[in-house]
């Protein structure tokens, strides 16, 4: 049976060249890259490398780059970090509705400690409004936290613009980068970015390693205590042959990103064309054209996600949803409520991630199996009424 | 995640659709929570003739619907009144914990039917 793995959002495969760079830091540059000795030294001088690499990708410098477990960890590190730092300021936060659990839950857990934070809302299309953005700030304003693309449904928000507004008014801007990172250009820079997480796995890198930019100067308190490592910003022995592999994998993603980009956005536009020609009561979800060049989401009416994943399964196409099954909670995503969309419509999304190995035969494979899934399950759904739609 | 006997009672639903002379209709859940299961009975003599189902709903929704309908079809409505939910659970060699509550609701969905029956029947006597 053909296997279509359409989830790269969730994560990729790790590139053989990464495997191959990693593989040598895991025996022959095996070293401690604090240790003095030549073992050390090579695996400091495989560190530092993959600091270039990385800051090389978004414009920063080496030394602005700290090394975390991974996204989640970065966004911990810039929202707690900055909180904690700037608390005699003030106490106000600015995120949005549609962050990853990871900005989220961060979020609420400085509510408990006192933080007061504003998530602003987005439109049917998942954007943020800068306007929006400019009436919640305050006096006491601290942080702006705002992800650069949605991992559900890929659109793009506005970040040179709050980038723009956070400066005027000394405000610090981290972006949750996990998603765009090797995918968009990003200039920390131009786009007056303070802070920015960024994760390995999603770009053919290795799991269990991120990073967090910081620029020089913006004051972030460390979570974590007990060595010299990071620059006392993130202790403990670094994950050398992670960190080498994700340094790889952020340079390649940067020599392959405007091809690749045109290639992913023809085979996402042609899997969407063929799914709303061909299947009749669906939606797309998220921004029709300021969207990630792989993310496909959309929601098939009268039917529910598990269901729809589980007989995609059957056919060998892996894919992910948005349905309350799927997030491990009895609601569905928090991102498609907040898009409008309601429970009905979001149980029955159906989120398609493209990557490097899929090619134009995957997509015909996919919307000559996704039809038949789609009128199966509608044959069995009280909702819908053999072509009739009933209230 | 999924027992063997789950993804076959998904894959290949037993007495899917509707029943035009059912003269028991029962449903439960909602769609705001992602899970409707209706089912329809044809009742004589106290015995369930003839049974089926549609569900919108996960895996499990559609799974233990295509069970509760095999495990009562010809039987009495007092026996079929004795399935719960945790049977049909048992029944397909069990249900991962999450959905144990909130997609293990056909017998629920029986229960209604045959109660809308009692109904009809009852109404059907005072005509």
């Amino acid at each position: 049976m053909r296997k279509v793995y359409l989830d790269h959002s969730a994560t990729t495969p790790v590139r053989p060249e990464v495997v191959e760079v990693m593989n040598q830091y895991l025996t022959n540059n095996f070293g401690n890259a604090s240790s003095v000795h030549s073992f050390g030294r090579e695996a400091r001088k495989g560190l530092e490398t993959a600091r270039e690499q990385i800051a090389n990708l978004i414009k920063a410098q080496p030394e602005e780059i700290f090394f975390t477990s991974g996204g989640t960890e970065a966004d911990n590190m810039a929202i707690i970090g900055t909180a904690f730092a700037n608390q005699k300021k003030g106490k106000h936060i600015i995120t949005t509705q549609i962050e990853h659990h990871a900005v989220l839950e961060t979020c609420h857990h400085l509510e408990k400690l006192g933080f007061e934070v504003t998530y602003l809302p987005v439109d049917k299309n998942a954007l943020v409004s800068v306007e929006k953005v400019k009436e919640a700030i305050r006096d006491d304003t601290i942080l702006i936290s705002m992800m650069h693309a949605n991992n559900e449904v890929g659109t793009i928000q506005p970040v040179k613009e709050v980038g723009a507004l956070a400066k005027e008014k000394g405000i610090v801007f981290h972006v949750d980068a996990v998603q765009s990172f090797g995918k968009l250009p990003i200039d920390v820079n131009e786009m007056n970015i303070d802070l920015l997480s960024a994760s390995s796995h999603k770009i053919y890198g290795p799991k269990g390693i991120g990073c967090l930019f910081l620029r020089k100067g913006t004051k972030v308190e460390p979570l974590m205590f007990g060595g010299a490592q990071e620059r006392k910003r993130r202790p403990g022995t670094e994950n050398v042959p992670a960190i080498v592999g994700f340094g790889l994998a952020a340079e390649l993603a940067g020599k392959e990103m405007a091809q690749e980009n045109e290639r992913l956005t023809k085979l996402r536009d042609k899997l969407i064309q063929g799914i709303l020609e061909k299947i009749p009561h669906v939606q797309l979800n998220g921004h029709p054209t300021q969207r990630l060049a792989n993310n496909v989401n959309v929601s098939f009416h009268y039917v529910e996600g598990e269901s729809l994943l589980l007989m995609l399964d059957m056919k060998g196409i892996a894919a992910s949803s948005g349905s309350a099954c799927t997030s491990g909670s009895l609601d569905p995503s928090h991102v498609l409520l907040a898009m409008g969309i309601s429970h009905e419509i979001a149980h029955g999304s159906l989120r398609m991630t493209l990557g490097k190995v899929n090619t134009e035969e995957d997509i015909d494979y996919c919307l000559e199996v996704l039809p038949d899934i789609v009128a199966k399950l509608r044959s069995m759904s009280p909702l819908y009424n053999s072509g009739k739609i009933e209230n | 995640m999924y027992s063997e006997k789950v993804m076959d009672h998904f894959m290949n639903p037993r007495n899917v659709g509707e029943l035009e002379n059912a003269n028991g209709i029962g449903e439960v859940g909602n769609a705001k929570c992602g899970d409707i299961m209706r089912i329809y009975i044809d009742v004589e003599d106290s015995i369930i003739k003839d049974i089926k189902f549609k569900t919108f709903g996960c895996g499990a929704a559609i799974a233990t619907s295509s069970m509760v309908t095999e495990m009562v079809k010809g039987k009495t409505i007092d026996e079929a009144l004795k399935v719960t939910n945790k049977a049909v659970a048992e029944a397909l060699g069990g249900l991962p914990p999450v959905k144990m509550h909130c997609s293990n609701l056909a017998a629920d969905a029986l229960h209604k039917a045959i109660e809308n029956y009692k109904q009809n029947m009852q109404k059907n006597t005072q005509n």
